[in-house]
Parts: C-alpha cells; structure tokens; sequence
C-alpha cells in the first residue's frame, strides 16, 4: 500500500509538470500572451500566431511521449509493469 | 471536365470498393469482435485508427475553410482539436484501459456503483455523438453534392444510405482495418495538393514552412504579410491578429474542445481494443502524430487557399473579375447553391468585401473551401479527385465511430445492462444495428438544417462532451472519494446548464425556429459563444460535484480499492463484459 501511494504521487508530479507546459504554449503563449509574443517574428510568421497555429501542436506530440516513456521508467521501477 | 468526372468516380468508388472488401474480409462474428476488434490491435494500427476516426469532415473539410475565414481565431480548433489528446494520454486512456470494459457508461457504472450513473452517461452520449455526427452529415452532403453534381439535400440523403450501408455492416473490427485504410487516403488526400499550392506559392514544398516563407513571386513580401494586407484592403479585419470574440471566448473555446476531446466516448472506447496499458499510452502519441501531421498542413491550407480566393476575385487590384469569365470551380460550386453571387451594382463584375450591403459574394460556405481549394489553385485533376475522396473518407470512418459509440451504449448499456440483462448476443447486435439506422435518419434530418459550419456544430457536440462526461471520469479517477450521487449531480447540472445554453442559441435539438435568443451575440454570457460554453459547463459539473460530495459523504472502501487497483497498470487483462 505505502509503495502505491508513492507511484501514484510520482505520477501525479509528472501530470503537473506536462500540464503546466501544455498550459504555457497554448493558452499563455498561443492566447493569452499572443500580441506581445507578436512582437516578435520567426521568418514570415508572427511568434504568438505560431506558438497557435503551430508550435503548440508541436509540443503536445512531444510531451505526450515525454510523459509515455517517464511512466514506463516509473512501472519498472515499482515493477507495476503490465504484461 | 469530363475527365475531371472520370477521375473523381475512380478515386471515389475504387476507395469505397476497397473500404467495403476490407469490412467484408474483418466482418464481425461475435459481440466482443463487434465492439473491440478482440483487444489484440497494436499502438502503431490503434493510432492510425484512431487518427482516422477522430479526423472527421470537421477536420478535413471544414476546419481549414473555418480558418481561411477566421485568421489567428481558427487556432481554438488547432489548439483544441490536439491538446485534448494531452489530457487524454494522462489523465484517462490508461486507468480507463485497465479497469477493462467495453464501454465509457460501464466505467462510469463500475466506478459511479449506480444504475442511474450509468443511465445519464448513456444520455450524455447519445447527446454529444448525435450532435456530432449532425456536423458530419454536412460535411458528407457537402462532398456528395459537389461531386454528384446536385443540390445539397439530395447529396445528404446519398450520403446518408452510404453511411448507413457501411456502418451497420462493419463493427468495430471492420471499421479499424478500414480506418487505418482510410487514414492512408485522407492523409495523402490532404497533403498532397497542400505540398502542391504551397511550392506554387512559395516554392516550399512543405507546407507548415511555406506559410512562413516569402512569396515566389519575386515581390519578396512573407505570404502572411500579404495576406493581412489584401482582406484589410477589402475591409476585413487583419488576417494573423483577428481574434473571433475576444480573448476570453478563445480561451473558453480552446478549452472547450480540448477537455470534449478528452470526453468523447467514440475516441476513448478506441483505448479499450489496445492490449496493455503501456500500449494505451502510447496508442495516444501515436494518435496525436498521425493527428499532427493534418493540424499542422491545416493552417497553411486555410491561408493560402483565402489568398487564392482573394487573388481570383480581384487578380490586380482595383480590377475585378468579370462575373462572365469566372473560372469553372466557381460555376461548379453555384450549381450546388453554397457558392452565390448577386450583381449588386449592375457592373458584371464580382466584388467581394467586408461591407454587407455592397459585398456581392453574398453566399461563400465555409465549408467548400478545402474542396474547392485545388480547383482554385489550377491544380490537375487527378488531384482534385483525391480529395474528394479524401473528405468522404474522413466523413464515413468518423460517422460509422460514433454510431458504432452510440448503439452499444444503447443496446450495450441500456438494454443489456439495465432494462433487458438476458438478451440474447444476436440480438443485442440487432438491436445496435436498429439504433444506429434511427440515429442516421434523425442526424440527417437535423443536417439538412445544420446550426452551423460543419466544424461549428461538431464544437458543439465538443462542449456536451466537455461538460458532462469528461469531468465525471476525471474524478472518478482522481477522486478516490468521489461519490456517485455527487457525480451524477454534475453531469446533469454540466450538461442541463451547457444545453439550456446552446438550444436557447441554436433552437432545441438544434431544429430551426425554436431558438428564443437568436444566434445574437449582445445576448451571449460574458461574450462567450454556445460553441465555446462547455468549459463553463465543465466548471459548473466539477462545482457541484464537490459541493454535493460534502452531503453524500465519500464512496464505499470498495469503491475506493477499485480506483487504487485502476492506477497501477498491473495485471490488466483483456476488455471483458459484465
């Protein structure tokens, strides 16, 4: 029991942590921050605009296999493994 | 054109035919065959299915032409339509795959320990898919009109005997297999005359680079500069800045979809066929990549396709086009009546601005755009054929995995969990098969009078996920002591309070006429839009769950040992029945 709780709370600290990033490049860049960001340009795109319509999906891909394989490392490690 | 009309037959009837032979080759023998495909799909196929499943004429036909029209505002459906699958892979998918049902109402059952739960989450889902799939009918009638050459109605009723003839027949195990096929056309369908516009616009093939680059016609102007600078010359708003009702309502929107992504019962159930846990993680990267690979062509598609729009109507400027030497695409797509034009001024010549009363374009559908988009770019005609094939791809996989959603929450759920538990397995797959044909005729009905855009409408279905399902299978997860009384308070306050809002909006059951507030936006709450108003709902269903949760007192010990056992991915087994 004692050794679930820890896995779980591993988890969830990784859950906070992809979160907050999912958070910051879409609604803080892509929308709350996007006239300031628009300031500034990468080639033909303004950076808020891209943060919206492209680097925010970037990013989603990235973390969600970030997290996909941080949770592997974390079932071997409490050997929850399934299979 | 002759040609044109002999390709776009051979593109569409050699995918069906190949559609159909590999629901033929997979057809469904047993239950668990019908609904799971028998747990034994990898993370690489799940993810293309589910790619395939979730990109639906909203995605493929619409959402680009939305864009083209909105600038920066279309970027809630890019936002939204992808980070839901965030929320999706961490929060949901994996627990819900080891808990091990066939359906979201048994989890929701399972976990809620109530028939009454399992009652509204049924309800829940019925309202969200219905509501969706209404936004593909438009999509399929919009496909079917143009290709057949006929008006709208007949090309929707079409549509609906081919989603009916494909959905009933496959089952889940048919649909994977096809939907991995139909990922390959539409993906291909989509990037192709996207690499094609792209390298003519900016001699950059790729197209998520070439929104970004300069124009190849030696002006050395970036695309997007142009772009602002023609529609604000017309008097539209500037194309990278346009906001679509403050930011508040894209905040809300983008929200919206996400958490509506995650609430989707069509696409969570794709969790329940991967074997482990592990592969439920990682079905859900799959997913987003090969989901990713559209959402990002998209943006591109949408601009360059409005610069082409504008660039036909107006080729130097100041100089219109005469309506008589419009080009064939714009003839084609009068004939189907979602492309108008009235010669205000008497001069022969097509003006179109941003000013209602001399704009003389007076009927530009959103949702031709993408369709339309090769034939405006002078692209082969092989290429225009592909993508219509492309959309009615992606239109039949996403209608036949919500009716496939729908009919075994009903003949699953309802009729075998609840009302008639000794049903035979014969003939709860005929009784699935009798809800998804009612289902067809009631969505094709609504979609003959769609509350919006395509990808409008399926925001809406977005919003009932959101609120409803979605907030009750969070806490379910990540509130131990959440109770089932407590829960299904929330749904029904998140759901009555999202409905009341969009049928005061839209008209009740989105039929026309019975809307009391109009679409009208001074009535809008806080200048949120119906279509955005599911995170509010969401926020209204996660209130008064925890409100009610200090009333009812915490779930039983065994409940709780239930959640303990869901997340640790130990010791799942296959997808079982009751």
């Amino acid at each position: 029991m004692e050794h679930k709780t820890t896995y779980w709370q591993e988890n969830l600290r990784l859950i906070f942590i992809c979160l907050i990033i999912w958070f910051v490049v879409s609604y803080g860049f892509g929308i709350l921050l996007v006239e300031q960001l628009n300031e500034f340009r990468l080639g033909g795109y303004k950076l808020g605009f891209w943060f919206a319509q492209q680097g925010s999906i970037y990013t989603f891909v990235g973390l969600v296999f970030w997290y996909t394989r941080q949770m592997n490392k974390l079932d071997a490690k409490y050997k929850v493994e399934d299979e | 054109m002759e040609e044109l009309k002999l390709y776009t037959y051979i593109a569409v009837f050699g995918s069906f035919a190949l559609y159909f032979a590999i629901a033929w080759w997979a057809r469904a023998g047993s239950t668990s065959d019908f609904y799971v495909a028998g747990g034994g799909v990898t993370p690489l196929q799940n993810g293309m299915a589910i790619g395939a499943d979730w990109m639906s004429a909203a995605s493929f036909i619409s959402m680009a032409g939305l864009i083209a029209f909105l600038g920066y505002g279309g970027s809630v459906f890019l936002m939204g339509w992808t980070g839901g699958y965030v929320l999706l892979a961490m929060l949901l998918a994996p627990y819900m795959r080891k808990h091990g049902k066939f359906t979201v109402p048994e989890f929701i059952a399972d976990r809620y320990y109530s028939r009454t739960a399992r009652i509204v989450a049924v309800v829940c889902l019925i309202v969200a898919s219905l509501t969706y799939i209404i936004g593909q009918m438009k999509g399929v009638g919009v496909a079917f009109s143009r290709f057949l050459e006929v008006d709208y109605d007949l090309g929707l009723y079409i549509g609906m005997a081919v989603v009916w003839v494909y959905a009933v027949l496959g089952g889940m195990k048919g649909i994977t297999y096809t939907q991995i096929a139909q990922y390959c056309v539409l993906i291909f369908a989509y990037t192709i005359p996207a690499v094609f516009i792209s390298l003519q616009l900016t001699g950059n093939p790729i197209p998520q680079l070439g929104l970004g680059s300069t124009l190849a016609d030696g002006s050395g102007m970036y695309l997007l500069d142009k772009l602002d600078l023609v529609v604000t010359d017309l008097g539209f708003k500037e194309y990278t800045t346009d906001n679509m009702g403050g930011t508040l309502n894209m905040f809300a929107y983008t929200l919206s979809l996400m958490i509506g992504t995650a609430g989707l019962p069509h696409v969570i159930m794709r969790f329940f066929t991967v074997p482990s846990v592990k592969a439920a993680r990682s079905s859900a990267g799959y997913a987003l990549v090969f989901i990713a690979l559209l959402y990002t062509v998209a943006p591109a598609v949408g601009a360059m396709a409005r610069l082409n729009l504008m660039n036909t109507v107006e080729p130097v400027a100041g100089q219109n086009l005469e309506y008589a030497e419009r080009p064939q695409w714009f003839k084609d797509w009068e004939k189907t009546g979602l492309l108008q034009f009235e010669d205000k001024n008497g001069d022969g010549k097509i003006q179109y601005t941003a000013n209602a009363e001399t704009n003389e374009m007076t009927k530009v559908d959103r949702d031709i755009m993408v369709l339309a988009n090769p034939a405006i770019a002078n692209l082969p005609n092989w290429v225009i054929a592909l993508v219509a094939a492309g959309g009615i791809a992606a239109a039949l996989s996403t209608a036949a995995g919500l009716l496939l959603a729908i009919s075994s929450s009903v003949s699953h759920d309802l009729m075998k969990g609840v009302l008639t538990p000794n049903i035979s397995e014969k003939d709860e797959l005929m009784a699935g098969r009798v809800v998804m044909t009612i289902s067809i005729i009631v969505a094709g009905w609504l979609g003959l009078n769609p509350p919006g855009f395509a990808a409008g409408t399926v925001a809406l279905a977005f919003g009932l996920a959101a609120s409803s399902l979605f907030p009750a299978l969070m806490m379910g997860i990540f509130s131990k002591k959440m109770s089932g009384t407590a829960a299904v308070a929330g749904m029904c306050a998140g759901l009555g309070v999202t409905m009341l809002y969009v049928f005061q909006h839209k008209g009740f059951m989105f039929i026309p006429g019975t809307s009391f507030l109009g679409g009208l936006e001074e009535n809008w709450f806080l200048g949120i839009s119906p279509n955005a108003f599911g995170a509010v709902g969401a926020i209204v269903n996660f209130t008064v769950a925890f409100i009610m949760l200090k009333f009812t007192g915490p779930a039983p010990q065994e409940i709780q040992d239930m959640v303990d056992n869901f997340r640790v991915p130990h010791g799942a087994g296959k997808a079982h029945a009751h």
